[in-house]
Protein backbone atom coordinates (compact mmCIF):
# COMPACT_ATOMS: atom_id res chain seq x y z
CA UNK A 1 0.00 0.00 0.00
CA UNK A 2 2.57 2.72 1.06
CA UNK A 3 4.92 1.12 -2.29
CA UNK A 4 1.79 2.77 -4.62
CA UNK A 5 1.60 5.62 -2.51
CA UNK A 6 5.41 6.46 -3.11
CA UNK A 7 5.15 5.48 -6.91
CA UNK A 8 2.40 7.76 -6.93
CA UNK A 9 4.01 10.24 -5.38
CA UNK A 10 6.67 9.73 -7.50
CA UNK A 11 4.58 10.47 -10.58
CA UNK A 12 2.77 13.41 -9.39
CA UNK A 13 6.94 15.11 -8.92
CA UNK A 14 7.13 14.13 -12.11
CA UNK A 15 4.25 15.84 -13.71
CA UNK A 16 4.44 18.92 -11.34
CA UNK A 17 7.90 19.71 -11.68
CA UNK A 18 7.03 19.04 -16.11
CA UNK A 19 4.59 21.33 -16.34
CA UNK A 20 5.65 24.01 -13.93
CA UNK A 21 8.92 24.07 -15.29
CA UNK A 22 10.67 23.83 -11.64
CA UNK A 23 13.36 22.67 -10.02
CA UNK A 24 14.19 19.42 -7.36
CA UNK A 25 12.94 16.57 -8.79
CA UNK A 26 15.85 14.95 -7.60
CA UNK A 27 14.88 15.56 -3.82
CA UNK A 28 11.48 14.82 -4.12
CA UNK A 29 11.97 11.40 -5.80
CA UNK A 30 14.80 10.85 -2.74
CA UNK A 31 12.49 11.31 -0.29
CA UNK A 32 8.87 9.68 -2.00
CA UNK A 33 9.49 6.65 0.21
CA UNK A 34 9.91 8.42 3.50
CA UNK A 35 6.64 10.61 3.02
CA UNK A 36 4.80 7.50 1.40
CA UNK A 37 5.71 5.38 4.58
CA UNK A 38 4.88 8.89 7.25
CA UNK A 39 1.48 9.34 5.40
CA UNK A 40 0.63 5.36 4.55
CA UNK A 41 1.37 3.69 8.09
CA UNK A 42 3.23 5.66 10.89
CA UNK A 43 1.69 8.79 11.46
CA UNK A 44 -1.86 9.29 13.31
CA UNK A 45 -4.00 12.43 11.50
CA UNK A 46 -7.49 12.67 9.93
CA UNK A 47 -7.43 14.60 6.54
CA UNK A 48 -11.07 15.81 6.84
CA UNK A 49 -9.84 17.74 10.33
CA UNK A 50 -6.55 18.94 9.52
CA UNK A 51 -6.02 20.63 12.80
CA UNK A 52 -7.18 17.90 15.27
CA UNK A 53 -5.37 18.31 17.88
CA UNK A 54 -4.14 14.50 18.39
CA UNK A 55 -2.60 14.21 15.30
CA UNK A 56 1.23 13.92 14.67
CA UNK A 57 3.02 16.69 13.02
CA UNK A 58 5.14 16.90 10.07
CA UNK A 59 7.40 19.38 9.27
CA UNK A 60 9.66 18.95 5.87
CA UNK A 61 12.77 21.36 6.45
CA UNK A 62 13.87 20.68 2.79
CA UNK A 63 11.17 22.89 1.85
CA UNK A 64 12.67 22.40 -1.77
CA UNK A 65 10.84 19.16 -2.03
CA UNK A 66 7.39 20.60 -1.28
CA UNK A 67 5.96 19.37 -4.12
CA UNK A 68 6.26 15.52 -2.40
CA UNK A 69 4.28 17.20 0.01
CA UNK A 70 1.68 18.51 -1.60
CA UNK A 71 1.43 15.13 -3.35
CA UNK A 72 1.27 12.85 -0.60
CA UNK A 73 -1.32 15.39 1.05
CA UNK A 74 -3.97 15.30 -2.29
CA UNK A 75 -3.19 11.62 -2.63
CA UNK A 76 -4.61 11.53 1.41
CA UNK A 77 -7.60 13.56 0.88
CA UNK A 78 -6.25 16.62 2.24
CA UNK A 79 -6.91 18.63 -0.92
CA UNK A 80 -8.11 17.79 -4.30
CA UNK A 81 -5.33 16.18 -6.83
CA UNK A 82 -6.51 18.87 -9.35
CA UNK A 83 -5.40 21.20 -7.35
CA UNK A 84 -1.50 20.06 -7.71
CA UNK A 85 -2.02 21.13 -11.34
CA UNK A 86 -1.42 24.85 -9.99
CA UNK A 87 1.87 23.79 -8.44
CA UNK A 88 4.28 26.42 -9.73
CA UNK A 89 2.05 28.20 -11.35
CA UNK A 90 0.91 32.00 -11.52
CA UNK A 91 -1.19 32.95 -8.82
CA UNK A 92 -0.93 29.81 -6.95
CA UNK A 93 -0.60 28.97 -3.10
CA UNK A 94 1.62 26.14 -4.03
CA UNK A 95 4.90 27.24 -4.47
CA UNK A 96 7.97 25.95 -5.23
CA UNK A 97 9.29 25.74 -1.64
CA UNK A 98 6.18 24.42 0.35
CA UNK A 99 4.25 27.05 2.54
CA UNK A 100 1.44 26.55 4.92
CA UNK A 101 -0.96 29.43 3.75
CA UNK A 102 -4.32 27.82 2.21
CA UNK A 103 -3.20 24.54 2.19
CA UNK A 104 -4.77 22.08 4.42
CA UNK A 105 -2.07 19.66 6.08
CA UNK A 106 1.06 21.60 6.10
CA UNK A 107 2.16 22.56 9.40
CA UNK A 108 4.97 24.87 8.84
CA UNK A 109 6.28 26.62 5.19
CA UNK A 110 10.13 26.48 4.68
CA UNK A 111 12.21 26.96 2.12
CA UNK A 112 15.28 28.47 4.01
CA UNK A 113 17.50 25.71 5.14
CA UNK A 114 17.93 25.33 8.70
CA UNK A 115 14.82 26.02 10.12
CA UNK A 116 12.47 22.72 10.65
CA UNK A 117 14.46 21.05 13.44
CA UNK A 118 14.37 24.42 15.97
CA UNK A 119 10.60 24.67 14.93
CA UNK A 120 9.53 20.94 15.78
CA UNK A 121 11.41 20.71 18.54
CA UNK A 122 9.58 23.40 19.79
CA UNK A 123 6.38 21.71 18.97
CA UNK A 124 7.81 18.79 20.85
CA UNK A 125 7.98 20.53 23.87
CA UNK A 126 5.19 22.11 23.67
CA UNK A 127 3.87 18.39 23.53
CA UNK A 128 5.42 17.51 27.02
CA UNK A 129 4.56 20.84 28.92
CA UNK A 130 0.69 19.70 27.57
CA UNK A 131 1.16 16.20 28.25
CA UNK A 132 -0.09 15.28 24.87
CA UNK A 133 0.81 12.03 23.09
CA UNK A 134 1.17 12.53 19.45
CA UNK A 135 4.74 12.66 17.92
CA UNK A 136 6.71 14.92 15.84
CA UNK A 137 8.43 13.98 12.98
CA UNK A 138 10.67 16.46 10.73
CA UNK A 139 12.65 15.58 7.63
CA UNK A 140 15.64 17.36 6.84
CA UNK A 141 18.24 16.96 4.10
CA UNK A 142 22.51 15.82 5.11
CA UNK A 143 23.12 18.93 2.87
CA UNK A 144 21.06 21.06 5.62
CA UNK A 145 22.95 19.88 8.25
CA UNK A 146 25.60 22.70 7.17
CA UNK A 147 23.56 24.79 8.92
CA UNK A 148 24.77 25.42 12.36
CA UNK A 149 20.78 25.94 13.60
CA UNK A 150 20.24 21.86 13.10
CA UNK A 151 23.14 21.30 15.47
CA UNK A 152 21.84 24.10 18.51
CA UNK A 153 18.16 22.31 17.99
CA UNK A 154 20.46 18.66 18.49
CA UNK A 155 21.59 19.72 21.04
CA UNK A 156 18.08 20.97 23.09
CA UNK A 157 16.06 17.55 22.19
CA UNK A 158 18.13 15.73 23.80
CA UNK A 159 18.60 17.35 27.02
CA UNK A 160 15.29 18.28 27.13
CA UNK A 161 14.29 14.28 26.66
CA UNK A 162 12.14 15.09 24.02
CA UNK A 163 11.38 11.41 22.72
CA UNK A 164 8.14 12.52 21.07
CA UNK A 165 10.80 14.53 18.42
CA UNK A 166 11.67 11.73 15.48
CA UNK A 167 14.48 13.89 12.76
CA UNK A 168 14.16 11.72 10.02
CA UNK A 169 17.44 12.62 7.41
CA UNK A 170 17.70 12.55 4.14
CA UNK A 171 20.83 10.71 3.57
CA UNK A 172 21.43 11.23 -0.48
CA UNK A 173 25.16 12.48 -0.22
CA UNK A 174 24.65 15.71 -3.11
CA UNK A 175 23.88 19.00 -2.09
CA UNK A 176 23.55 21.37 -4.10
CA UNK A 177 27.26 21.96 -6.23
CA UNK A 178 29.16 18.80 -5.06
CA UNK A 179 28.73 15.42 -2.44
CA UNK A 180 28.30 15.91 1.00
CA UNK A 181 31.80 14.62 1.28
CA UNK A 182 33.59 17.06 -1.31
CA UNK A 183 31.83 19.63 0.67
CA UNK A 184 32.35 19.81 3.98
CA UNK A 185 32.58 16.21 4.99
CA UNK A 186 29.90 14.96 6.89
CA UNK A 187 31.16 11.77 8.09
CA UNK A 188 31.39 10.06 10.84
CA UNK A 189 27.56 11.80 10.27
CA UNK A 190 26.05 8.62 12.55
CA UNK A 191 28.44 9.12 15.21
CA UNK A 192 27.55 12.88 15.24
CA UNK A 193 24.24 12.77 15.89
CA UNK A 194 24.90 9.87 18.97
CA UNK A 195 27.47 11.93 20.55
CA UNK A 196 24.98 14.80 20.39
CA UNK A 197 22.34 12.52 22.57
CA UNK A 198 20.19 10.79 19.72
CA UNK A 199 18.83 7.34 19.28
CA UNK A 200 20.23 6.60 15.91
CA UNK A 201 18.93 4.46 13.46
CA UNK A 202 20.62 3.76 10.25
CA UNK A 203 18.67 2.35 7.44
CA UNK A 204 17.61 2.33 3.54
CA UNK A 205 15.61 4.98 3.34
CA UNK A 206 13.74 3.15 0.00
CA UNK A 207 12.91 0.10 2.02
CA UNK A 208 9.73 0.41 3.52
CA UNK A 209 9.70 -2.07 6.32
CA UNK A 210 12.88 -0.82 7.67
CA UNK A 211 11.31 2.81 7.87
CA UNK A 212 8.64 1.25 9.60
CA UNK A 213 10.40 -0.69 11.77
CA UNK A 214 12.70 2.66 12.83
CA UNK A 215 9.98 4.73 13.11
CA UNK A 216 9.08 2.42 15.82
CA UNK A 217 12.19 1.84 17.76
CA UNK A 218 12.19 4.75 20.41
CA UNK A 219 14.04 4.74 23.06
CA UNK A 220 12.32 6.28 26.03
CA UNK A 221 14.09 10.27 27.30
CA UNK A 222 15.71 9.98 23.76
CA UNK A 223 14.73 12.11 20.84
CA UNK A 224 14.87 9.60 17.55
CA UNK A 225 17.23 10.51 14.51
CA UNK A 226 17.10 8.07 11.52
CA UNK A 227 19.61 8.47 8.68
CA UNK A 228 17.80 7.09 6.10
CA UNK A 229 20.06 6.52 3.04
CA UNK A 230 18.72 7.16 -0.14
CA UNK A 231 19.04 8.50 -3.30
CA UNK A 232 18.60 11.36 -4.96
CA UNK A 233 16.26 10.86 -7.85
CA UNK A 234 15.80 7.42 -7.01
CA UNK A 235 13.01 5.43 -9.15
CA UNK A 236 14.49 7.18 -12.61
CA UNK A 237 17.49 5.77 -13.66
CA UNK A 238 18.88 8.49 -15.69
CA UNK A 239 18.55 10.80 -12.54
CA UNK A 240 20.06 8.75 -10.07
CA UNK A 241 22.89 10.38 -8.04
CA UNK A 242 23.10 13.38 -10.77
CA UNK A 243 23.60 16.57 -8.90
CA UNK A 244 22.11 18.21 -12.35
CA UNK A 245 18.57 16.82 -11.82
CA UNK A 246 18.64 19.27 -8.18
CA UNK A 247 17.91 21.98 -10.98
CA UNK A 248 16.58 20.46 -14.29
CA UNK A 249 13.20 19.46 -15.19
CA UNK A 250 12.38 16.89 -17.51
CA UNK A 251 9.95 17.57 -20.97
CA UNK A 252 9.21 15.82 -24.17
CA UNK A 253 11.44 12.62 -24.32
CA UNK A 254 12.89 12.95 -20.79
CA UNK A 255 9.47 12.96 -19.48
CA UNK A 256 8.12 10.53 -21.93
CA UNK A 257 11.32 8.28 -20.48
CA UNK A 258 10.63 8.98 -16.54
CA UNK A 259 7.15 8.50 -16.64
CA UNK A 260 8.14 5.12 -18.28
CA UNK A 261 10.59 4.02 -15.89
CA UNK A 262 7.88 4.37 -13.05
CA UNK A 263 5.34 2.41 -14.42
CA UNK A 264 7.33 -0.37 -15.77
CA UNK A 265 8.95 -0.76 -12.27
CA UNK A 266 5.43 -0.60 -10.57
CA UNK B 1 12.57 49.11 32.95
CA UNK B 2 13.85 45.27 33.28
CA UNK B 3 13.04 44.77 36.50
CA UNK B 4 8.94 46.34 35.51
CA UNK B 5 9.15 44.45 32.54
CA UNK B 6 9.66 41.51 34.65
CA UNK B 7 7.27 42.18 37.06
CA UNK B 8 4.22 42.21 34.72
CA UNK B 9 5.63 39.41 32.95
CA UNK B 10 5.20 37.28 36.42
CA UNK B 11 1.74 38.54 36.61
CA UNK B 12 0.96 37.36 33.30
CA UNK B 13 2.05 33.89 33.64
CA UNK B 14 0.73 33.72 36.68
CA UNK B 15 -2.72 34.21 35.16
CA UNK B 16 -2.06 32.24 31.78
CA UNK B 17 0.19 29.09 31.78
CA UNK B 18 0.48 29.42 28.23
CA UNK B 19 2.98 32.32 28.62
CA UNK B 20 6.23 30.98 28.09
CA UNK B 21 10.04 32.73 28.80
CA UNK B 22 13.05 31.17 26.82
CA UNK B 23 16.34 32.60 27.00
CA UNK B 24 19.38 32.71 25.32
CA UNK B 25 21.34 32.08 28.47
CA UNK B 26 21.29 35.91 30.15
CA UNK B 27 19.54 36.77 33.04
CA UNK B 28 22.09 35.76 35.41
CA UNK B 29 20.01 36.87 38.67
CA UNK B 30 17.16 38.20 36.84
CA UNK B 31 14.96 35.21 36.28
CA UNK B 32 15.27 32.79 39.17
CA UNK B 33 11.98 33.56 41.31
CA UNK B 34 10.30 33.46 37.88
CA UNK B 35 12.14 29.67 37.19
CA UNK B 36 10.90 28.46 39.87
CA UNK B 37 7.35 29.94 40.51
CA UNK B 38 6.53 28.65 37.23
CA UNK B 39 8.01 25.43 35.79
CA UNK B 40 7.11 24.33 32.59
CA UNK B 41 6.64 28.43 31.70
CA UNK B 42 10.93 28.97 31.45
CA UNK B 43 13.44 27.62 30.11
CA UNK B 44 17.32 28.74 29.69
CA UNK B 45 17.58 27.26 25.85
CA UNK B 46 21.71 28.14 25.92
CA UNK B 47 23.64 30.88 23.83
CA UNK B 48 21.48 29.67 20.67
CA UNK B 49 19.18 32.34 19.65
CA UNK B 50 18.52 30.87 16.36
CA UNK B 51 16.93 27.67 17.92
CA UNK B 52 15.44 30.16 20.43
CA UNK B 53 13.82 31.78 17.87
CA UNK B 54 12.73 28.66 15.94
CA UNK B 55 11.76 26.61 19.32
CA UNK B 56 9.48 29.70 20.18
CA UNK B 57 8.04 29.34 16.45
CA UNK B 58 7.22 25.37 17.22
CA UNK B 59 5.88 26.59 21.01
CA UNK B 60 3.52 29.32 19.53
CA UNK B 61 2.16 27.07 17.13
CA UNK B 62 0.69 25.14 19.61
CA UNK B 63 -1.03 27.65 21.53
CA UNK B 64 1.98 29.45 23.62
CA UNK B 65 2.40 32.71 23.74
CA UNK B 66 6.16 33.08 24.11
CA UNK B 67 8.96 35.44 25.18
CA UNK B 68 12.32 35.04 23.69
CA UNK B 69 14.71 36.97 26.03
CA UNK B 70 18.18 38.02 25.52
CA UNK B 71 20.21 41.52 25.18
CA UNK B 72 21.40 43.64 22.35
CA UNK B 73 21.39 42.50 19.26
CA UNK B 74 21.42 38.68 19.97
CA UNK B 75 17.70 38.19 19.84
CA UNK B 76 17.33 40.07 17.46
CA UNK B 77 19.89 40.05 14.34
CA UNK B 78 21.08 37.23 15.06
CA UNK B 79 18.23 35.03 14.61
CA UNK B 80 16.34 37.74 12.17
CA UNK B 81 15.43 35.27 9.25
CA UNK B 82 13.71 32.86 12.27
CA UNK B 83 11.74 36.22 13.13
CA UNK B 84 10.87 36.53 10.00
CA UNK B 85 9.95 33.29 8.33
CA UNK B 86 9.54 31.55 11.28
CA UNK B 87 7.48 34.17 13.66
CA UNK B 88 6.44 37.01 11.36
CA UNK B 89 5.51 34.70 8.06
CA UNK B 90 2.86 32.42 10.45
CA UNK B 91 1.43 35.34 12.26
CA UNK B 92 2.49 33.56 15.55
CA UNK B 93 2.27 35.29 19.05
CA UNK B 94 6.18 36.07 19.66
CA UNK B 95 7.51 38.55 21.68
CA UNK B 96 10.86 39.28 21.37
CA UNK B 97 12.46 40.90 24.45
CA UNK B 98 16.01 42.85 24.07
CA UNK B 99 17.29 44.24 27.37
CA UNK B 100 19.91 47.13 25.90
CA UNK B 101 18.98 49.54 23.70
CA UNK B 102 21.02 51.70 21.58
CA UNK B 103 24.10 52.35 24.30
CA UNK B 104 22.52 50.81 27.16
CA UNK B 105 25.91 48.44 26.95
CA UNK B 106 27.75 51.48 25.87
CA UNK B 107 31.05 50.16 27.57
CA UNK B 108 30.90 46.91 26.30
CA UNK B 109 31.80 47.46 22.39
CA UNK B 110 29.74 47.89 19.73
CA UNK B 111 28.49 44.26 19.50
CA UNK B 112 26.79 44.90 22.28
CA UNK B 113 25.06 48.88 21.07
CA UNK B 114 21.41 47.83 19.82
CA UNK B 115 21.73 50.52 16.72
CA UNK B 116 20.27 49.47 13.78
CA UNK B 117 17.44 46.97 15.39
CA UNK B 118 14.54 49.18 15.02
CA UNK B 119 14.45 50.04 11.57
CA UNK B 120 15.29 46.28 10.67
CA UNK B 121 12.50 44.75 12.35
CA UNK B 122 10.03 47.45 11.65
CA UNK B 123 10.92 46.50 7.92
CA UNK B 124 8.82 43.28 8.59
CA UNK B 125 5.43 42.77 8.03
CA UNK B 126 3.01 41.42 10.82
CA UNK B 127 5.61 43.41 13.18
CA UNK B 128 5.08 45.25 15.83
CA UNK B 129 8.10 47.54 17.12
CA UNK B 130 7.86 48.90 20.79
CA UNK B 131 10.94 50.92 22.75
CA UNK B 132 9.16 52.19 25.50
CA UNK B 133 10.68 55.63 27.29
CA UNK B 134 9.41 55.31 31.19
CA UNK B 135 9.17 52.40 33.50
CA UNK B 136 5.63 52.03 33.02
CA UNK B 137 5.57 52.19 29.80
CA UNK B 138 7.76 49.14 29.55
CA UNK B 139 5.17 47.28 31.81
CA UNK B 140 2.26 48.12 30.01
CA UNK B 141 4.44 47.12 26.60
CA UNK B 142 4.95 43.84 27.69
CA UNK B 143 1.50 43.25 28.57
CA UNK B 144 0.38 44.84 25.23
CA UNK B 145 2.26 42.43 23.41
CA UNK B 146 2.15 39.25 25.12
CA UNK B 147 -2.16 39.47 24.63
CA UNK B 148 -1.77 40.74 21.42
CA UNK B 149 -1.46 38.99 18.37
CA UNK B 150 1.24 38.30 15.75
CA UNK B 151 5.45 38.87 16.49
CA UNK B 152 6.37 41.66 19.00
CA UNK B 153 9.91 43.47 19.63
CA UNK B 154 10.20 44.76 23.12
CA UNK B 155 13.23 46.83 23.51
CA UNK B 156 14.03 47.92 26.95
CA UNK B 157 16.48 50.62 27.55
CA UNK B 158 18.72 51.13 30.85
CA UNK B 159 17.53 55.00 31.04
CA UNK B 160 14.21 55.44 32.05
CA UNK B 161 12.65 59.22 31.93
CA UNK B 162 10.72 59.71 35.09
CA UNK B 163 7.36 60.57 33.95
CA UNK B 164 4.02 59.34 35.96
CA UNK B 165 1.93 56.72 34.32
CA UNK B 166 -0.77 57.93 32.24
CA UNK B 167 -4.18 55.38 31.06
CA UNK B 168 -3.32 56.02 27.86
CA UNK B 169 -1.29 52.71 26.62
CA UNK B 170 -1.71 51.50 23.52
CA UNK B 171 0.49 49.37 20.30
CA UNK B 172 -0.16 51.92 17.67
CA UNK B 173 -1.03 55.08 19.76
CA UNK B 174 2.00 58.16 22.01
CA UNK B 175 1.61 59.87 24.95
CA UNK B 176 2.10 63.63 25.03
CA UNK B 177 3.95 64.16 28.18
CA UNK B 178 4.87 67.62 27.82
CA UNK B 179 2.55 70.82 25.86
CA UNK B 180 4.82 73.15 23.64
CA UNK B 181 3.80 75.49 20.08
CA UNK B 182 7.49 76.15 18.86
CA UNK B 183 8.40 72.64 18.38
CA UNK B 184 7.95 69.26 18.92
CA UNK B 185 10.17 66.57 20.36
CA UNK B 186 9.09 62.91 19.17
CA UNK B 187 11.68 60.22 21.15
CA UNK B 188 11.32 56.66 21.33
CA UNK B 189 13.20 54.53 24.16
CA UNK B 190 14.70 55.98 27.17
CA UNK B 191 16.09 58.93 25.52
CA UNK B 192 12.77 60.23 26.06
CA UNK B 193 14.13 61.82 29.00
CA UNK B 194 17.05 63.89 27.67
CA UNK B 195 14.15 64.85 25.36
CA UNK B 196 12.12 66.57 28.32
CA UNK B 197 15.34 68.23 30.05
CA UNK B 198 15.52 69.39 26.97
CA UNK B 199 12.53 70.76 26.65
CA UNK B 200 12.74 72.02 29.99
CA UNK B 201 16.10 74.15 28.99
CA UNK B 202 14.89 75.35 25.46
CA UNK B 203 11.65 77.09 27.95
CA UNK B 204 14.84 79.16 29.75
CA UNK B 205 15.25 80.04 26.29
CA UNK B 206 11.80 81.20 25.40
CA UNK B 207 11.23 78.27 23.20
CA UNK B 208 7.93 76.01 24.12
CA UNK B 209 8.60 72.56 23.15
CA UNK B 210 6.27 69.47 23.53
CA UNK B 211 7.70 66.07 23.80
CA UNK B 212 5.91 63.14 22.83
CA UNK B 213 7.02 59.54 23.71
CA UNK B 214 6.64 57.63 20.39
CA UNK B 215 6.85 54.35 22.10
CA UNK B 216 4.98 52.57 19.43
CA UNK B 217 6.95 52.39 16.13
CA UNK B 218 5.05 50.28 14.65
CA UNK B 219 2.02 50.76 14.47
CA UNK B 220 3.08 54.44 14.63
CA UNK B 221 0.44 56.97 15.73
CA UNK B 222 -0.22 58.94 12.64
CA UNK B 223 -2.80 61.00 14.18
CA UNK B 224 -0.31 62.56 16.67
CA UNK B 225 2.40 63.19 13.84
CA UNK B 226 -0.19 65.15 11.69
CA UNK B 227 -1.35 67.09 15.12
CA UNK B 228 1.94 68.04 15.65
CA UNK B 229 2.33 69.39 12.42
CA UNK B 230 -0.81 71.45 12.18
CA UNK B 231 -0.28 72.79 15.71
CA UNK B 232 3.16 73.61 16.18
CA UNK B 233 6.55 75.20 14.77
CA UNK B 234 8.45 71.60 13.51
CA UNK B 235 9.15 68.09 14.22
CA UNK B 236 12.31 66.61 15.57
CA UNK B 237 12.86 63.08 16.20
CA UNK B 238 15.17 61.74 18.75
CA UNK B 239 16.52 58.47 19.05
CA UNK B 240 19.37 56.14 20.10
CA UNK B 241 19.45 54.71 17.40
CA UNK B 242 20.97 54.84 13.62
CA UNK B 243 19.51 57.88 12.10
CA UNK B 244 18.29 55.25 8.85
CA UNK B 245 15.41 53.45 9.19
CA UNK B 246 13.94 54.33 12.42
CA UNK B 247 11.59 56.59 14.61
CA UNK B 248 13.03 59.74 12.13
CA UNK B 249 12.41 57.65 9.22
CA UNK B 250 9.16 56.42 10.04
CA UNK B 251 7.74 60.00 10.83
CA UNK B 252 9.52 61.16 7.86
CA UNK B 253 7.07 58.62 5.90
CA UNK B 254 4.16 59.54 7.79
CA UNK B 255 4.38 62.98 6.86
CA UNK B 256 5.72 62.59 2.82
CA UNK B 257 2.24 59.74 2.75
CA UNK B 258 -0.46 62.18 4.37
CA UNK B 259 0.60 65.42 2.63
CA UNK B 260 0.89 67.08 5.54
CA UNK B 261 4.27 68.99 5.58
CA UNK B 262 6.07 70.25 8.89
CA UNK B 263 7.64 73.59 8.62
CA UNK B 264 10.72 72.53 10.37
CA UNK B 265 12.18 69.17 10.42
CA UNK B 266 15.26 67.46 12.11
CA UNK B 267 16.21 63.56 12.98
CA UNK B 268 18.27 63.26 15.97
CA UNK B 269 20.30 60.22 16.42
CA UNK B 270 23.25 58.32 15.24
CA UNK B 271 24.97 59.31 12.23
CA UNK B 272 25.71 56.29 10.02
CA UNK B 273 28.52 54.98 12.43
CA UNK B 274 29.19 52.50 14.47
CA UNK B 275 30.70 53.20 18.20
CA UNK B 276 34.31 52.74 18.48
CA UNK B 277 34.47 54.82 21.61
CA UNK B 278 34.31 53.41 25.28
CA UNK B 279 32.06 55.23 27.44
CA UNK B 280 28.96 54.36 29.42
CA UNK B 281 25.37 55.15 27.55
CA UNK B 282 25.42 59.01 29.08
CA UNK B 283 29.04 59.90 27.73
CA UNK B 284 28.28 58.28 24.30
CA UNK B 285 25.12 60.11 23.73
CA UNK B 286 26.65 63.33 24.64
CA UNK B 287 29.84 62.75 22.41
CA UNK B 288 26.97 61.24 19.56
CA UNK B 289 25.11 64.79 19.77
CA UNK B 290 21.98 63.33 21.37
CA UNK B 291 21.90 64.14 25.01
CA UNK B 292 19.67 67.28 26.34
CA UNK B 293 22.90 69.73 25.96
CA UNK B 294 23.17 68.70 22.17
CA UNK B 295 19.53 68.33 21.65
CA UNK B 296 19.17 72.09 22.62
CA UNK B 297 21.94 73.32 20.43
CA UNK B 298 20.22 71.60 17.37
CA UNK B 299 16.90 72.57 17.91
CA UNK B 300 18.29 76.60 18.54
CA UNK B 301 20.07 76.20 15.16
CA UNK B 302 17.04 74.89 13.52
CA UNK B 303 15.05 77.40 14.69
CA UNK B 304 16.99 80.02 13.94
Amino acid sequence: MTKDLALKIRKHAVNMTSSGGSSHIGSILSIADVLSVLYGSVMNYKAEEPKWSGRDRFILSKGHAGAGVYAVLAETGFMSLDKLKTHYQDGSDLSGHVSHKGIPGVEFSTGSLGHGLPVAAGMALAAKINKDKHNVYVLISDGECDEGSNWEAALFAPYHRLDNLVVIIDRNKLQSIHSTEETLGLEPFVDKWQAFGWNVVDVDGHDHEQLVNACNSKITGKPLCIVANTTKGKGISFMENQVLWHYRNPQGEEYEAAMRELDDNA
Amino acid sequence: MRDAFLDRLTELAAADKDVVLLTADLGFGVFENFESKFPGQYFNVGVAEQNMTGLAAGLALEGKKVITYSIANFPTLRCLEQIRNDGCYHDLNITIVASGGGFSYGSLGMSHHATEDIAILRALPAMSVVAPGTVWEASEAIEALVKGDGVGYLRLDKTVADENSTPLFSLGRSIRYREGVDVTLFATGGILRDAIQAAELLQELDIDAGVVSMYSIKPIDKDAIIAAVNETGGIVTIEEHNIDGGLGSAVAEVCMDSGFIPKKFLRIGLDNQYSSIVGSQNYLKAHYQMDATAIVKRIKMLLE
